[in-house]
């Protein structure tokens, strides 16, 4: 049995090179997500002019998931560890909120800690187990983990089962009912995704994110430098959870509604390739990919109700010709504009 | 509990696992061989499916639809090999995964808007409908037995396919080291296409034969898709031999797991809670199954990679 | 001698039916270059990945400072004091050099949980790293992402990342190997600065740097050791004559 994620058995190839994701970084570390903030601080006040309602929801959502996305590019960018599993922490963060709403219990002080503990722990208990593997077989460990936590969650009868669980109430804030009011949750989301941005921004320059980095690199070396990569890994892997349990929290109250759905491998598919879609390895680019690939649905859901016959091969296309995602181009044509 | 209870949903179980070795086993090659996942082998599976229902509808009679859909299924997986898949080969399995979650959001959908959301049924061949006694108080559909005769000779033609041909045995070498195959100048490519098409069409193939039992949907492909996956990785990545008995185990452990976990349970505690936590934990049991053996078999059952 | 720093007892390992580590016992001592030579599938590599804990033997013991570190993973054994340089260069090539070997001096100073701080600017890090990259002569190289290195370049960024740990024991596996005559003679060059420092097991082929900086030298065939002693008595042996020296000695 392996010592740890970063152990050597040859068989097992990592699931993402670090040429890859060295490829998709881009130097301008402050200009881009700058840009993103202002324009996402901007919106509320454009939307003025508009109604209450579609484009506010649109960008909460947006911004949710975008919460998630960059929580899993800590651990797929810059951990190379690729979880299949992750949208399982999003719903036991939803569910929490859910199931104490059930009982009557909407105090924020008291949902949220519990999505960040149940979310945590979950992601404590699977990690011991999965960082054990590595390659595509952590991929199979963490999606059988994400189908166990959708199968309990369609079993829960009293909490609706396979149909969801409607939340009648959003959260309070000591009594006051902040998250009733769109733009009271659009910004408490914006400031979780800025605070989730450079919480993870901080941790990957820091000397814990240079052993994370380190260790994608090459994990045979980590271990004879003396560090012991399995910790490190697991560290990175529950602080992921937690924030994936953040979103879980935030998006229960966006959409008044939790459900198995929440949790299935389909949605963990989705979040890696709004993570892969914007460039992995950036943070930044979790961000502009969950933009991307959430607008795309909303343009194209519009125009047709067949709109994934043409996001299919959209997708398609972005693999083969687009390396290291948007930013990866972005990066190239900046690159072209400055040599001619 | 009847005995006739127990054979049945032991045959269920035979059926399922031969099901899944059909779908598993070219899963495993692609896998082995190119080192390339394929989300959307589900979705052959399901086109399969299609496929057959629309070619019954055009020619009224089973074995051309039969054949007709397998040649099409061929035709399509080599069309994908050739189009999309073969640029992908060496990057990294990210690549993978994204690409071919496009194929399955397109296919799933591209049927839906071809033939209607509305689950679709093809009519079992008069020939071989009906049941047959098996035993006192057993009676068991004979098409059921016809999938599980056809997915063991498609097994036992497999094997000898494999272990007796010079294509078999590149196959096989390919596998193990696919770099060196090459270097030693044989044409890697039109390996990867026939490796490729073979498996697309046993995926059909097992698609062609369930659609008479089960309801043609879009989206039927994703969960057997798991557990295709599940299959390989308990089998080891590469292994024919792996995936059969892998699959074999599955179709079992899952059919029973769900038949029986509720009575197993009412053993242990009241009737209610059983049948809350029953379902639940049998769907979690092949999981916790892969868990089991990924712990003392790292690389699975039957390991091929020999580097 | 005085307590050895490193100590092999009755090593054994086998791969199926190949026995690759034969009942070795091996001492080195506290202040001197060991030397460990012997001819292609002798089990040199695979002794070093037990001394430095990437491989488990099926029998016996290693004892380093004294203390039975046999069932210690390699990342404990590293942070107590052994050090490696690996005979394929393993470097974090997308880290520029100095980064690499401010990573070997994070781990000597500990604190690696830090999440906040930007590793990248710590004047604690970067002194001794540029210190190392200096005594091996890569400092002005030390913003060059290492995969951009020279081959000869990464044998020294591999030394350099050794002399951040602070070993108390180096194991170098073959640093010569693939380097030119002129590059070797500089790595012979450093290594002699650094005897003394702390005690190096070397593992080499090439003889004239072995006699060069050897101490002691010890001779593997087959997975045991058939001599050892200093390079005169070694060089005189005539079993060792016979088994090995006459084909490499030029």
């Amino acid at each position: 049995m392996a010592t740890g994620a970063g152990s050597l058995r040859p068989s097992a190839k990592p699931a993402v090179s670090a040429a890859r994701i060295r490829a998709a970084a881009d130097k301008s570390g402050i200009v881009v997500p700058g840009l993103i903030f202002g324009v996402l601080a901007g919106l509320p006040v454009a939307a003025l002019l508009v109604p209450e309602g579609y484009l506010l929801d649109l960008a909460t959502r947006i911004m949710i998931f975008s919460i998630a996305a960059v929580a899993l590019d800590l651990v797929v960018g810059y951990g190379a560890l690729v979880s299949f599993g992750h949208a399982a922490f999003i719903g036991l963060g939803a569910y929490a909120v859910g199931i104490l709403a059930a009982h009557g219990i909407g105090e924020t002080l008291v949902s949220l800690p519990l999505a960040l503990a149940v979310s945590m722990l979950f992601a404590y208990l699977t990690g011991l187990v999965s960082l054990r593997t590595r390659g595509v077989y952590f991929i199979m460990i963490t999606l059988a983990f994400g189908q166990m936590a959708f199968f309990t969650a369609s079993s829960l009868a009293p909490y609706g089962g396979d149909d969801g669980l409607t939340i009648a109430a959003r959260n309070t804030l000591l009594g006051f009912a902040l998250f009733k009011y769109p733009r009271a949750l659009y910004y408490v989301a914006l400031a979780c995704l800025i605070g989730t941005f450079f919480l993870c921004r901080a941790i990957v320059g820091s000397r814990f994110g240079r052993v994370l980095r380190g260790a994608r690199e090459n994990p045979t070396r980590m271990a004879t430098l003396g560090f012991e990569v399995y910790r490190f890994q697991l560290a990175a892997y529950v602080i992921s959870g937690g924030l994936c349990g953040l979103a879980g929290f935030l998006l229960a109250n966006a959409a008044d509604f939790v459900s198995p759905a929440y949790m299935s491998w389909q949605r963990s598919g989705e979040l890696i390739i709004m993570v892969l879609l914007g460039g992995i390895g950036t943070l930044y680019g979790a961000i502009i990919g969950t933009a991307s690939y959430l607008l795309i649905e909303e343009l194209l859901s519009g125009l047709t109700e067949y709109w994934k016959v043409i996001f299919g091969p959209m997708l398609v296309l972005v693999v083969v010709f687009g390396r290291g995602g948007l930013v990866g181009l972005l990066a190239r044509v900046r690159w072209r504009r400055r040599h001619g | 509990m009847s005995l006739a209870l127990l054979f049945v949903q032991i045959l269920n179980g035979l059926q399922l696992g031969v099901l899944l070795f059909l779908i598993a086993a070219g899963l495993t090659l692609v896998f082995g061989v190119m080192d390339f996942i394929n989300l959307a082998h589900g979705v052959q599976y399901m086109l399969g499916a299609y496929l057959a229902v629309a070619f019954y509808t055009l020619a009224g009679n089973f074995f051309f639809a039969l054949v007709l859909a397998l040649a099409t299924t061929l035709a399509f997986g080599l069309a994908l090999e050739f189009l999309v898949f073969r640029r992908l080969y060496g990057r990294d399995h990210l690549d993978h995964v994204m690409a071919t979650f496009g194929i399955i959001l397109f296919l799933n959908h591209g049927v839906k808007l071809a033939w209607g959301a509305a689950p679709l049924s093809l009519p079992i061949p008069d020939l071989l409908s009906g049941s047959v006694v098996l035993m006192d108080g057993l009676l068991y559909p004979v098409w059921r037995l016809v999938i599980i005769g056809s997915g063991l000779a498609v097994a036992a033609g497999l094997y000898g396919l494999v272990n007796y041909t010079r294509i078999g045995m590149l196959v096989r070498a390919g596998a193990t080291n696919a770099p060196l195959v090459s270097a030693l100048g044989v044409d890697i490519r039109r390996l990867f296409m026939i490796v490729f098409g073979f498996g697309a069409m046993l995926a059909g193939f097992a698609g062609i034969m369930i659609a008479p039992i089960l309801s043609v949907e879009p989206g039927m492909g994703d969960t057997i898709l798991i557990l295709a996956f599940v299959v390989i990785v308990i089998g080891g990545i590469g292994s024919i031999r792996g995936a059969f008995l892998a699959a074999l185990i599955i179709g079992l452990v899952d059919t029973l797991g769900r038949s029986f976990a509720v009575d197993i349970l009412r053993l242990f505690m009241g009737p209610s809670p059983a049948r809350t936590v029953g379902p639940a934990l049998a769907s979690m049991l092949i999981y916790v199954l892969m868990a089991i053996v990924l712990y003392w078999r790292p690389a699975g059952l039957f390991p091929v990679k020999g580097r | 001698m005085a307590e050895p720093v490193l100590r092999l007892e009755d090593l054994r390992k086998s791969f199926g039916g190949l026995v690759v580590t034969d009942d070795l016992t091996l001492e080195v001592g506290a202040r001197e270059l060991h030397a460990i030579i012997g001819p292609n599938g002798a089990g040199k590599t695979t002794l070093i990945n037990q001394i430095s804990g990437l491989l488990a033997p099926d029998a016996g013991r290693v004892l380093f400072a004294g203390r039975d570190v046999t069932a210690l993973p390699a990342h404990a054994r590293a942070a107590a004091g052994m050090a490696r340089s690996f005979q394929i260069t393993s470097i974090l090539p997308g880290f520029s050099a100095l980064e690499n070997v401010a990573l070997a001096a994070q781990a000597r100073a500990g604190s690696s949980f830090r999440m906040f701080g930007r590793a990248a600017e710590e004047a604690e890090l970067n002194e001794p790293a540029l210190a190392a990259l200096g005594e091996v002569g890569l400092a002005p190289r030390a913003h060059v992402p290492a995969g951009h290195l020279s081959h000869g370049e990464k044998r020294a960024l591999e030394l350099a990342i050794a002399l951040a740990m602070a070993p108390k024991l180096l194991l170098l596996d073959e640093p010569m190997a693939g380097t030119g005559r002129e590059e070797s003679g500089r790595l012979v060059g450093l290594l002699r600065s650094l005897k003394g420092r702390f005690p190096m097991v070397l593992v080499e082929h090439d003889m004239t740097a072995v006699f060069a900086l050897a101490d002691r030298i010890s001779v593997l065939i087959y997975g045991r050791v058939l001599a050892s002693g200093t390079p005169e008595e070694v060089r005189a042996d005539p079993k060792v004559a016979a088994a090995y020296l006459g084909d490499e000695m030029e």
